[in-house]
């Protein structure tokens, strides 16, 4: 996974509730095998009619917007399946950070699955964080304090310092699991004595 | 020190446990499926990796699959893609799998329970948000990611951190014509879409107590529509009866000795539940939604909300969203709305009893003219068992199509959708903007409110059905 950097871009603002991963990426996009490519199918009943144009006043359809790598949404966002494919879309797209009053519990730990930053703040701020949108004025978020910077302003936010580590230093979770193979080794021993029937021999 | 059922199955499953809290938990049970599963198992070739306990898993093709005649294969190169690159997998890595042309074969949180994959006080996950289901019979099971289910096969464990106790009392009675799909319905409007956020559900009370193993499950099934990752209910006599003689269900010495541990499950008097709320049975009514959230919910007896009455901005501007997209105008009567499909199917309402319900309500009757009526059985072994009773035959007499089993309108991921604006009563669990076709409008309802609909071609209510 890669490691993830401090970030500047002018942030694109979809001021929604309740945005699903249906509406991030709809079902007939899940029927890749690869992790790659679903950038150009974000948000895509948004973003293209139904002849599959292009919708022109969709933000994200626009410059600057078009190249933003941190978007501002109304609460709740991700909500619904468990589609990985949601966060693999905005990293595909360009998004690296999510600034949300909230995210669905799936959707908020795929993303640290993928190096996306998914930061938990205020609505108001929200609010002073779409004038930049509107200014076309970058914003820029920095991991390791924990800080958004806009204007002559800085604002702190919070993160489980376990998942903030992941990201700065872009680890692999499942090697970090092998490291302790021998626990998983320990515990398979004990429920074959302990609940014989978990393991499955028919 | 008393513990709550969710504790105890977590207890149950610490493999390792940090300062902060993050933990390796065991997976006891792992179900795959052809459409989150393959960029899973290109990681562990990419890196070289085995699957640990390909034993602890099992695979069924389900989202992606016609549901019409497929035993001459799948014509979409995709879904055949998809389904191949399953099959090839399983192989690969020794899984078992029940193929599109097994009898076996079903949407995955439908065959769990049905083979006695699934069981108590396990911890079951899947690539799929509505593994919730499994809860219902006191299994901690819960929807991951693809990097997830990578984690899982190559591992056997999840690093997780744990959520907190709510728990949800149903207490009384349902009174007549209220299933299992209203109480969930209700419990979604009652807290809201992210009411459950960050916690586990524990459902309980007299009502739940009094519903069936299948029951129990729609409800568990749609914990996720209320932000809770999983819902849980205490098994009992039923739970166990239920599971007693299933293929994959322990035999033996080891049913005497599951059984024995699995008595232990349910939350101890006096523990405390971070948050806790009671919902009577006599206020739930027939429910159906009206809008593009599981939580926009009406009784049948209601009117469209008007959004001029909310008084939060946000609510607002969405309710209007919903009822654009919805083409229905404020305060206009629910029963009013003109139905153009039915779809009875899906991982909440695609098994046996929702089948025989609604077939009891449907019939001698017909499909209003102009209403377009599926049934998605929910495995081949719901199908068997329909058709072995002659339910099949009440639902194509009365013009309902018979299908094979998957996922199905519930998604619209084969060729099963909505056109755009076209209006569907479906026992379905979502209702978002163009999940079941793009332009698509869902009411999600009870299957008996499915069948009401059928007959009269416009919402209605299935109390009035005889």
């Amino acid at each position: 996974m890669e490691k993830f950097k401090n970030l500047k871009s002018i942030p694109a603002h979809l001021p929604l509730m309740n945005i699903d991963t249906d509406m991030i990426i709809p079902k007939q996009f899940l029927k890749t095998i690869k992790r790659t490519g679903l950038g150009k199918s974000l948000f895509y009943e948004m973003r293209y009619n139904e002849e599959g144009k292009i919708i022109k006043n969709f933000i994200l359809n626009n410059e600057p917007y078009s190249k933003s790598k941190i978007l501002l949404t109304g609460k709740n966002f991700g909500c619904g399946s468990s589609r990985e494919h949601a966060p693999w879309a905005l990293l595909d797209f360009g998004i690296k950070c999510v600034i949300s009053p909230s995210y669905a519990d799936i959707f908020y730990s795929n993303c640290f699955n993928n190096g996306i930053l998914p930061i938990t703040i205020a609505a108001n701020i929200i609010q002073e964080l779409s004038e930049y949108s509107k200014r076309k004025k970058e914003i820029e978020i920095n991991l390791k304090e924990q800080e958004i910077l806009y204007g002559n302003k800085k604002i702190k936010f919070d993160l489980d310092p376990a998942k903030k580590k992941r990201l700065i230093d872009g680890l692999d979770e499942i090697s970090m699991s092998l490291e302790k193979v021998s626990s998983i080794n320990k515990y398979e021993e004990k429920i074959k004595i302990v609940k014989p029937w978990i393991t499955r021999n028919d | 020190m008393s513990r709550t059922l969710y504790d105890k199955i977590w207890d149950d499953h610490l493999v390792d446990l940090q300062q902060d809290g993050t933990t390796l938990l065991y997976v006891d049970r792992h179900l795959i499926h052809e459409v989150t599963s393959p960029q899973a198992f290109e990681g562990l070739r990419m890196h070289k990796r085995k699957v640990r306990r390909p034993e602890l898993t099992l695979a069924v093709p389900d989202h992606n699959i016609p549901t019409t005649d497929r035993s001459k294969g799948i014509s979409d190169k995709e879904s055949k893609l998809q389904v191949d690159t399953l099959r090839n997998n399983c192989k690969e890595f020794g899984i078992q799998l029940f193929d599109v042309n097994d009898k076996r074969q079903g949407i995955v949180h439908i065959i769990g329970p049905e083979q006695g994959f699934t069981q108590p006080g396990t911890v079951i996950v899947c690539g799929d948000s509505h593994t919730a289901t499994h809860g219902a019979f006191g299994s901690l099971a819960f929807g991951i990611g693809t990097s997830e289910v990578e984690h899982v096969l190559a591992t056997q464990t999840l690093i997780q951190k744990k959520s907190k106790n709510f728990r949800i009392n149903v207490n009384g009675k349902l009174p007549e014509g209220v299933t299992s799909k209203d109480v969930i319905l209700k419990i979604i409007g009652t807290i809201g879409t992210a009411g459950g956020t960050g916690y586990v559900i524990e459902f309980a009370g007299e009502v739940i107590r009094g519903l069936s193993v299948e029951q129990r499950m729609t409800i568990c099934n749609m914990t996720i529509e209320a932000g809770a990752r999983a819902g849980l209910m205490a098994p009992d006599e039923k739970t166990f009866d239920y599971f007693k003689g299933r293929p994959m269900s322990p035999k033996g010495d080891e049913w005497i000795k599951a059984l024995a541990q699995w008595k232990t499950l349910y939350s101890d008097d006096g523990c405390e539940f971070d948050k806790e709320i009671n919902i009577e049975g006599k206020d739930i009514e027939p429910l159906v939604t009206w809008g593009t959230s599981p939580q926009d919910i009406s009784p049948i007896t209601g009117r469209v909300p008007d959004p001029e009455k909310e008084s939060d901005e946000d609510r607002k501007s969405a309710m209007y969203r919903s009822l654009e997209y919805m083409g229905l105008k404020p305060n206009m009567k629910i029963s009013d709305i003109k139905i153009d499909a039915i779809f009875i199917g899906s991982c909440t309402n695609g098994r046996i009893e929702d089948l025989r319900l609604a077939a009891k309500l449907l019939k001698g009757k017909k499909v209003a003219k102009d209403v377009t009526a599926m049934v998605v059985p929910g495995s081949g072994l719901v199908k068997k068992q329909a058709e072995d009773e002659g339910l099949h035959t009440i639902f194509t007499e009365a013009g309902f199509q018979w299908r094979e089993p998957g996922c199905s309108m519930c998604l619209a991921m084969n060729d099963d959708k909505l056109t755009s604006k076209e209006r569907c009563a479906s026992t379905s669990n979502r209702n978002f903007e163009g999940r079941q076709g793009r332009g698509g409008r869902t009411h999600l309802v009870s299957p008996g409110m499915a069948i009401a609909a059928a007959i009269k071609g416009h919402l209605a209510d299935v109390r009035e059905i005889h």
